[in-house]
């Protein structure tokens, strides 16, 4: 596995990471960190999207 | 003699020996947390109801920690990259990145560490908890001898499971203030270390190698980005192949953290 593939494993952790801060904020009343993690969750998602087109040559293993 | 497959693939295995290599070596290392993890799920399980410590950590601290690394794997993939397309004043910039945002994290932990350390609970003779932050011990204060005082910015309560959930209504609305105790009134004292209950023991166990894979791939980081030039003049593809396997080990140090932030900090 290259580090592409790793790098793109890691992308998907770290947004269900933010997913679930910001459930675990909107649970404890914070609303403002709930908003600040999903908007964090949608800009990894973008990240990972532009990642994948820039790096479209490089191989998976 | 030169050392085949430090550029090309071996035919048997499809990777170059390196890369094996570190593979090999992260697989010890899922051994090694995974057994820590469960560690940390038996002690959470089988402690007294109420004795499970609930927000003693700064989240604040955490995501901030969390934003650095995610930021750092980033870097990593962009010195890489940078490697691969064969310019090496990016890697140098990106990868500069890289420690830059390793040092700063290692600062915060310390920040965090120092934070518990200094965080005492005293258990007093008349059964009560005086539990906060030093502020000073009286210059003749002896613990053995029973002599001087010690002051806490902090709280005293009736019962110790008052102080394991700090996220408790009752302990958000709680009153800090100074508190000076005699050491004739004081039973027992201990910070926050590691000694101080099993989920202490843990989190500075868990953290503190953690932190410590952290040092280790910020040395080889930084030897890369020192001394690198030489090879990347002779040999950039192998040089490139070096990147690659430290980004591995960096990527999975980072994956790490993406566990333990909200199993000791969220939970």
């Amino acid at each position: 596995m290259s580090l592409k593939a790793f790098h793109l494993i890691f992308v998907t952790l770290l947004t269900a990471l933010s997913f679930g801060c910001a459930a675990w904020a909107f649970q404890s009343g914070s609303v403002l960190w709930g908003a600040t993690a999903v908007v964090a969750g949608i800009f990894v998602i973008v990240y990972g999207v532009y990642f994948l087109k820039k790096l479209k040559n490089v191989s998976y293993l | 003699m030169e050392i085949p497959y430090t550029i090309e693939t071996r035919p048997d295995t499809g990777l170059y020996n390196a890369k094996l290599g570190i593979w090999l070596f992260l697989a010890s290392e899922v051994m090694l947390f995974g057994g820590l993890f469960s560690a940390y799920v038996l002690l959470r399980v089988g402690a007294e109801h109420g004795m499970w410590p609930h927000g003693w950590l700064n989240v604040t601290l955490g995501t901030v920690n969390t934003l650095l690394l995610a930021l750092s794997a980033i870097t990593t993939l962009l010195a890489w990259a940078a490697c691969k397309v064969r310019d090496f004043t990016k890697f140098k910039i990106f990868h500069a990145c890289t420690i830059l945002l390793a040092l700063t994290f290692l600062g915060i932990k310390s920040y965090e560490y120092h934070d518990k350390l200094i965080h005492y609970e005293i258990k007093l003779n008349n059964g009560t908890f005086a539990d906060g932050h030093m502020v000073e011990e009286s210059k003749d204060f002896d613990l053995a001898k029973k002599t001087g005082t010690v002051t806490l910015h902090g709280r005293v309560v009736a019962d110790e499971k008052e102080l394991m959930d700090l996220r408790a209504p009752a302990a958000q609305s709680a009153k800090l203030d100074e508190v000076t105790v005699a050491a004739t009134d004081i039973k027992s004292m201990g910070n926050y270390g590691p000694r101080h209950n099993t989920f202490t023991a843990i989190y500075f166990t868990l953290t503190g190698l953690h932190a410590l894979h952290i040092l280790g791939g910020t040395i080889v980081i930084f030897y890369f980005w020192a001394f690198g030039g030489a090879m990347w003049k002779t040999d950039p593809e192998r040089f490139t192949n070096r990147i690659e396997v430290s980004g591995l080990f960096w990527h999975f140090v980072d994956l790490v953290w993406i566990f333990l932030f909200p199993v000791l900090y969220l939970t």
